[in-house]
């Protein structure tokens, strides 16, 4: 099992939302984070004081998938989620050692 | 401490006491104040004459009249400027700080705007408006003693009068608004009682002289001739230069001008602002006691002055920076609004329009290349606006009262005169106000310490000096 985790622009959420539940997803989890990467941040300025704003507004979303699911996954959020122009985001993915579902106490594959 | 009491207690019942020397000495103020031709009216708008005294007095001239129209106006107007303060400027001024200091700065506003009010009512009245005196007028009035719902007060037309009470009332919110303007320029770092105590003394010994000797009988600034139709620099300069000295005095913010201490609400503030714009049309239209031609006057100017400023503000913002701001906007309303406010009796509307321009453009520079040559973290600006856009209106008021320039000043107008006594005004307010303001800061750092603990200060003053926040996370 893998844990895939992503930073995407923020007004791209929806669509990405949209390409995981075509290829079968059952549920991600949402986060608005901050950070900063090659985009950097920009200048606010008022009255006579500048102010330069380092972090900028993202979205975390994390998903919980199977192996073989993993590669779809990764392939549609980059899809989704690019513009194309600097600040699009990234896509980590981690090892998933185990799930359990609280309801039920199913785990792992089965919890998913 | 003692000492520094003792020698201010002395030097008041000095000042006191030389007023009421030279009261005697002075023959009847013979002024041409205001550009009205009643001029001389307006030198005693608080010398209100008791039932019974009116009635000896009626002997030679005509009873005085009170119109239902005037009464209406000036409780609408006395409303408005409630308006300003409450929650205008403590919107404009909360929007400015950060969302860890909203509420202080909330309650300082509404808690200095209530405390003067009652001060008025019990000594502030009585020696601004109570009788005749150079300097200051005297305790008869102490507690309103005397005022009844007969009792009135002069107007600018002969023989029409309003109310004394509402007149009592109009001017309890000037005294007010003046007080909580302040509160901008030390904000989110002072201890809530040190506001406190410095309002008080400094509402005591700078704003009640100042009032009086621009507005009160026998004043020595409307003795001079000084136009100042609704406060420029009563209410403005008077509070600008307190500001200022307490930036100085309160000392920088932590982290300023390394951290980032971005206004936490924009929102807010425009919305301010604007009650502000709305307000001042009493504060300025009220002003001219009357609900007649004169006050149009103020009320059209009090509009036209603040759009040029508003225009005028975010244009200089979008050829220097490259941007126009919502906050520049509102900057420029509250700078427009200021200028305006001691030259909308007297100058004509495109005076107005021309003060309100300079005001946007002289204030911007006030807020930025100004703020860095004073070196005082001046938190939410208040000289850079009140001081900066009061200096400017006074002077201007000299020139554009002119009849040549569409003002309503007599024929034999003098600009280089009136430009002169405009001066000197500015200058006594700004000296007296900061001399006043430097031992009211001193005593209250000594009795209670003017600024908060960094830890507080870092934590906020909402949560440490008043245990709540203003939004739930």
């Amino acid at each position: 099992m893998k844990m895939i985790a992503a930073v995407i622009k923020p007004f791209k959420l929806d669509e990405v939302r949209e390409a995981l539940s075509t290829i079968g997803v059952q549920g991600i989890t949402v986060t608005e984070v901050k950070g900063f990467g090659r985009q950097k941040g920009h200048t606010e300025l008022y009255r006579g004081a500048e102010y330069v704003v380092d972090f900028l507004p993202k979205v975390k979303i994390e998903v919980a998938v199977s192996d073989e699911l993993a590669e779809q996954v990764i392939e549609a959020i980059e899809t989704a989620a690019r513009t194309g122009k600097i600040g699009d985001g990234k896509v980590f993915v981690f090892a998933l050692e185990q799930v359990v579902r609280i309801r039920t106490g199913e785990t792992g594959k089965e919890a998913l | 401490m003692k000492r520094l009491l003792l020698s201010l207690t002395l030097g008041l019942g000095l000042a006191l006491g030389s007023v009421a020397v030279m009261a005697q000495a002075t023959p009847a103020p013979v002024t041409e104040a205001a550009t009205s031709p009643d001029a001389t009216a307006t030198a005693a708008p608080a010398v209100a004459v008791a039932a019974p005294a009116a009635t000896t007095a009626a002997a030679s001239e005509p009873a005085p009249t009170v119109d239902k129209g005037d009464v209406a106006w000036m409780m609408v107007s006395t409303i408005l400027v409630i308006l300003m303060v409450v929650p205008g400027l403590a919107l404009f001024y909360g929007g400015l700080v950060r969302s860890k200091n909203m509420l202080s700065v909330l309650m300082q506003v509404m808690v200095v705007f209530s405390l003067i009010s009652v001060l008025w009512a019990v000594y502030g009245y009585s020696l601004a408006f109570g009788g005749e005196g150079l300097i200051i007028a005297n305790l008869d009035k102490l507690f309103l003693k005397g005022v009844t719902t007969a009792s009135l007060a002069d107007t600018f037309t002969k023989g029409v009068k309003i109310p004394e009470f509402i007149f009592i009332a109009f001017q309890a919110t000037f005294a007010g608004i003046t007080c909580a303007l302040i509160v901008g320029s030390f904000a989110e770092r002072i201890r809530f009682s040190a506001v406190l105590l410095f309002s008080v003394l400094w509402f005591t010994f700078s704003y009640l002289p100042i009032a009086h000797m621009v507005w009160g009988s026998g004043g020595y600034l409307l003795g001079k001739g000084a136009l100042d139709f609704a406060g420029g620099t009563v209410v403005h300069i008077n509070a600008a230069m307190a500001g200022l000295v307490g930036a100085y005095m309160v000392g920088k913010r932590v982290g300023y001008g390394k951290e980032a201490m971005a206004p936490h609400s924009l929102t807010l503030t425009m919305v301010g602002a604007s009650l502000l714009w709305v307000g001042w049309f009493g504060f300025n239209a009220g002003s001219n006691l009357e609900s007649n031609g004169g006050a149009t006057l103020a009320f059209i100017n009090t509009l036209f002055a603040t759009a040029a400023a508003v225009l005028a503000w975010s244009a200089g913002e979008a050829l220097h920076k490259g941007k126009a701001s919502m906050l520049g906007a509102a900057s420029g309303a509250v700078a427009g609004l200021v200028a305006i406010t001691p030259a909308c009796g007297s100058v004509g509307p495109m005076g107005a329009i021309i003060i309100g321009m300079l005001a946007g453009f002289l204030c911007l520079w006030g807020v930025s290349g100004l703020k860095k040559m004073l070196g005082a973290d001046d938190s939410l600006d208040v000289f850079g606006v009140h001081g900066v856009g009061g200096i400017l209106g006074a002077l201007l008021t000299g020139v554009f009262t002119a009849p040549a320039l569409g003002g309503t000043g007599a024929a034999d107008f003098s600009i280089s005169h009136q430009v002169f006594v405009q001066a000197e005004g500015v200058l006594i307010t700004m000296v007296w106000s900061s001399v006043v303001a430097f031992i009211a800061y001193k005593i209250a750092d000594m009795v209670i310490g003017l600024r908060v603990s960094e830890e507080d200060e870092r934590e906020g003053l909402d949560i440490r000096s008043h245990g709540e926040t203003a939004y739930s996370r």
